[in-house]
């Protein structure tokens, strides 16, 4: 019977206690000198990699045969995700750092693009970085429906066997690299904020955050192929568009026909308030400072002239002030927008965590005690209701209003 | 840290009220101080939490908690709004006549609605009988198989926003204090209306209002008890609940130590966090000394009640009036260690001022309380 | 009728932290809770059937033995039955192992005319697991859920929160799906829902239990693997300012400026 451990190689365990220090779930403690393991580990393996002196191993389960790599992969494929009739500037961002990997793999890279009327597209991903395009097009692709999509996409990689394949962790990604990934029964790694190539074996390395972004990990596939990744809206930058040559190819396969029924009936749009904030330059945000939902107004009006999304702390939705998609924090919208301004935001970690690898961050705040301001690069300790008004007539002013 | 050797049970009432308090009563509690606004949403939380099934017997739909279990209940709403807390404990006071003296069909009738969340109120005092409260004047006459109840209550808490009302009138204005009788009356009754709501210093999101009875016919069936026996009920009701007037005491006292204590941490003068003057520590010491001594006398007295004691008036009366006051001294010291940012309404502090204080002054004055403590001493020392 | 809904018990991550400077992570009481997201799960679980008056609202965790704690919260809500998913065998799952064994879980279990996950889980961040449940099932999934609009035995319609807006999606049942915090307010456990909770135990389900290929439970099952674990890099605080609204508002304009906004 398969029956995987946590061993603690007592000769080489110095009772350091570091195993202990690392342990997100208490599950192993010094005890009497020596490291021992409780029920609750869960086999993250953590600690294992933490231990100077190799006094812990995971051992995987007797039937566990020798591993390795399957063969016959290459290349970085990238989705290329259309929205609402656009090409997703991630899409882009994530040419900017394939080309990046291909080089240090010598490889190609090839975009994917699924939908209906999709084509038109290709240049500009061949423009940003694209050795070819895939398109796979066809009538009942308009809307983005994950099995048929998913479908779709697998059938691709199994065609084109790309040795990695990346995607934007937007809401469409989220929901489609998860379905492919278990399709292909290969490993997933979400909301990655750096990538590399390990030396040795020119595995992919994964870099993403978690527990809300106190801790980053470092994540490998070692035998399964494809490695999958998702990358947040915002964290790399696209290469400037080239003059690049490019081939295109379209994809041709039968219409998915499962057992279950699954449709977009509708599609609606929000207008105006521009909710989109993960993929905003600026936003202008408020928090239990503003009060109420008719003050919002005085975020809106700064967000309109600075053409900002608006976003908004749990303390305001949670007062029904604003709409929970404004929602920034670890339960809302994690953004890195160019600029960031927190009004009326105490910044409380959950806050925190949602916003804080945005570039330039500026808090409005009358308390100057707030945690925000251990955050914020340009701190203003002041009150909202007077600095925006000012603000904004400031703005005009530098603009030639 | 003191173990109260709380049951299973209670330890789950205390948590629960706990974090009712901390997720629903604390991020609204602004809001309703300064709106006077009755709570209902909070109210609703309670209820499907089924808090108020905590003080009502298991044959009505209640969970058979008693005293103790109200007491730590009440205590923890308060920490978070004394103001909030008390629909809660309003309704218990005004529950506990129907409880103690009803009869099978009143129980049967009243006491289901209340588990399941119906607020109550119960009103004794007029424009001219507060501690005085044998003056009252509110007449109830027989008319057949009614009583036809006129006159006016002052300061109920509930009132107006109560389904439910336990009115003390006098049935024979020549008995004295025997004359009085004590109905449940309906809101709806006709000629049952309100005056409008007070504003007060305090408290401000219970709702306090007159009760006006014009010729308000009740059934005779709603006589809780016998005709004569209104304040009888009325004293043994106060034995009950005065502990829960001590407990919402005990939870502003607890309140004001932990955010006088925060902030003392925090706040840096002369360069050091004050916490570290002995003037700061002196009074916080003090504060917690106190609280503790009437925490541990007001949850014995819970206790004795629930074990059948039933010669507690002396007790009743020192827990709600030792309480109080320290509620009031506690949230006075806190407004002082927060020096100037105490008296910002926007700093929690000056609330628990404005809301201890009128713990000092219903369910009966802590003088009438030292009059009851007195008296009974007297009385027991031979 | 079974309302399957997915729970897992997480470290509270207010508590769990790196020490930048030695590497080390810092717990003050490692406090397991609930995953804040899955409370809406439960909530979404308990509304449907008591909008609809039928189905059994059955809440199931994999994770280690105290993992029960979280169902017993379930409980005290008002959940009809819970079920911890445990072996050691298990454990040491990424999301493509968890969502395996969780699959062949509700297999067994049977059913399922719904399935309800919290949209992600606190401690992962990944999402992954409620898509790729979907998947080993061959059921269809609806993420991000704010609204179920109507109902049926056979169908649901749906609101989901996308990057732009809304979409109305329709599917048939069964199907997974996750929610979001838009969708309900989670109610408190009740006195009554909490005495219950205190005597419940819940039914285990080990590697015996489950009928599981070995291949793909636990770590042999877990493509992904961390390699290692660092402290993110430390946001230090810039600049602050005191003054009137007006020189603050210059302030501001100024850096705006210099950074190209304006």
């Amino acid at each position: 019977m398969a029956d995987q451990k946590l061993i603690v190689i007592v000769e080489n365990c110095t009772g350091c206690g570091i195993c202990e220090g690392v342990c997100p779930y208490g599950a192993i403690e010094v005890v009497d000198g020596i490291a021992v393991v409780y029920e609750n580990c869960t086999f993250c393996g953590i600690c294992v990699e933490s231990c100077s002196f190799e006094a812990l191993e995971l051992v995987g389960g007797e039937g566990a045969e020798k591993k390795e790599a399957p063969t016959g992969y290459s290349g970085i494929m990238v989705y290329g995700e259309v929205l609402n009739g656009k090409l997703s500037r991630v899409s882009l961002e994530i040419l900017g750092v394939a080309r990046r990997l291909a080089e240090k793999r010598k490889c190609d890279v090839t975009a994917l693009l699924i939908g209906n009327d999709v084509k038109r597209f290709a240049p500009d991903l061949i423009r940003y970085g694209a050795d070819r395009v895939i398109v796979a097009e066809r009538n009942d692709l308009d809307r983005f429906v994950d099995e048929r999509y998913a479908d779709i996409f697998s059938k691709v990689v199994e065609q084109y066997r790309p040795e990695i394949v990346i995607g934007g962790a937007t809401a469409v990604g989220r929901a489609l690299f998860p379905r492919v990934a278990a399709i292909l029964k290969t490993g997933l790694t979400a909301d990655c904020t750096d990538f590399d190539i390990e030396e040795e074996t020119g595995l992919l390395l994964q870099t993403r955050p978690a527990f809300g972004g106190n801790i980053m990990a470092t994540i490998k596939t070692e035998y399964t192929r494809p490695q999958m990744a998702t990358v947040r809206p915002r964290v790399f930058k696209p290469l400037p568009p080239e003059n690049r040559e490019g081939e295109i190819i379209e994809f041709h396969c039968d219409g998915y026909s499962p057992s279950f029924y699954k449709a977009v009936i509708d599609v609606l749009v929000t207008e105006g308030e521009n909710v989109n904030l993960e993929d905003a330059d600026i936003i202008v945000s408020g928090g239990r400072g503003v009060g109420s939902k008719e003050n919002f107004k005085i975020i809106f009006d700064l967000a309109k002239e600075l053409n900002a999304a608006v976003g908004a702390s749990r303390a305001a939705v949670d007062a029904g002030w604003i709409p929970y998609p404004h929602q920034v924090g670890q339960t809302g919208k994690t953004v890195s927008p160019k600029v960031y301004i927190a009004c009326g935001i105490s910044g409380a970690i959950q806050h925190q965590a949602g916003m804080k690898s945005s570039d330039f961050i500026i808090a409005i705040n009358k308390d100057p005690n707030a945690p925000i301001f251990d955050i914020a690069d340009l701190g203003i300790v002041g009150d909202l209701f007077e600095v925006i008004p000012e603000l904004i007539k400031e703005i005009r002013k530098r603009r030639g209003n | 840290m003191i173990d109260y050797f709380l049951t299973e049970e209670e330890q789950m009432i205390k948590e629960l009220a706990r974090k009712i308090a901390e997720e629903k009563i604390i991020p609204k509690r602004e809001y309703y101080d300064e709106t006077q606004e009755f709570p209902w949403d909070i109210v609703k939380v309670m209820a499907e939490s089924d808090l108020f099934r905590i003080f009502i017997p298991e044959e009505y739909e209640g969970l058979g908690g008693g005293v103790m279990a109200l007491t730590l209940a009440v205590e923890e709403l308060s920490r978070g709004c004394a103001g909030i807390a008390l629909a809660f404990a309003g309704t218990a006071l005004g529950t506990f006549p129907i409880i103690l003296f009803g009869n099978e069909e009143q129980k049967k009738k009243y006491l289901p609605r209340v588990a399941s969340g119906e607020v109550v109120a119960f009103a004794l005092t007029e424009a001219d009988a507060g501690s005085d409260a044998g003056n009252i004047k509110t007449r109830a006459i027989k008319d057949g198989d009614h009583y036809v109840l006129n006159g006016t209550k002052q300061f109920i808490t509930n009132g107006g926003e109560a389904g439910i009302y336990v009115v003390i009138a006098l049935t024979n204005p020549e008995k004295g204090a025997r004359g009085a009788s004590a109905f449940i009356v309906e809101k709806g009754t006709p000629g049952f209306s309100f005056g409008k709501k007070e504003n007060k210093l305090g408290i401000r999101a219970s709702a306090t209002r007159e009760l006006i009875f014009q010729d308000c016919r009740v059934p005779a069936e709603n006589l809780l008890g016998k005709e004569g026996m209104g304040f009888i009920i009325a004293m043994k009701t106060f034995d009950y609940s005065r502990p829960g007037v001590a407990a919402q005491a005990l939870g502003i006292a607890q309140a004001a130590i932990e955010e006088a204590a925060r902030y003392a941490k925090q706040r840096v003068q002369f360069g050091v966090p004050i916490a570290n003057f002995q003037a700061i520590q002196h009074m916080l010491a003090d504060m917690a000394m106190k609280l503790e001594a009437a925490r541990a006398l007001t949850y014995q007295v819970a206790r004795n009640i629930d074990k059948g004691n039933t010669k507690i008036a002396k007790e009743s009366a020192m827990v709600k009036c030792l309480a109080s006051d320290v509620a009031m001294e506690a949230a006075l010291n806190a407004v002082q260690i927060f020096g100037g940012y105490g008296y910002m309404k926007e700093y929690p502090v000056e609330k628990l001022l404005r809301d201890a204080k009128i713990t000092q002054i219903y369910e009966g004055t802590n003088q009438i309380m030292r009059n009851i403590i007195a008296s009974q001493l007297l009385k027991e020392v031979r | 009728m079974n309302i399957v809904v997915c729970i897992k018990q997480v470290p509270d991550t207010q508590d769990v932290k790196m020490d930048p400077e030695r590497g080390t992570l810092i717990r003050e009481g490692v406090k397991s809770i609930v995953n804040p997201f899955d409370l809406y799960a439960i909530e979404e679980g308990l509304r449907i059937k008591e909008r609809m008056g039928r189905g059994r609202v059955v809440v199931m965790t994999m994770g280690p033995p105290q993992a029960e704690d979280a169902l017993r919260e379930a409980i005290a809500m008002g959940a009809d039955h819970g079920i911890l998913i445990s072996d050691r065998t298990f454990a040491g799952a990424d999301t493509l192992a968890t969502s395996y064994t969780l699959a062949k879980s509700i297999e067994k279990l049977g059913s399922p005319w719904i399935i309800i996950c919290g949209k992600q889980a606190m401690d992962g961040d990944t999402a992954q697991v409620g898509p790729e449940l979907a998947t080993w099932l061959n059921f269809p999934q609806i993420t991000y859920v704010s609204k179920i609009i109507d109902m049926g035995d056979n169908r649901i319609k749906v609101e989901r929160l996308t990057d732009y807006g809304y979409d109305i999606v329709e599917s048939s049942l069964p199907c997974v799906i996750t929610v979001n915090k838009e969708i309900n307010e989670p109610r408190l456990p009740s006195l009554r829902g909490m005495m219950k909770a205190k005597k419940f135990k819940a039914e285990v389900w080990d590697s015996s239990s489950v009928e599981v290929d070995r291949r793909y439970i636990g770590l042999d099952g877990s493509p992904t693997r961390v390699v290692s674990i660092f402290a993110p890099p430390v946001k230090k605080g810039g600049e602050k300012y005191h003054g009137e609204p007006d020189e603050l508002a210059r302030h501001i304009a100024r850096k705006l400026e210099e950074i190209k906004i304006i």
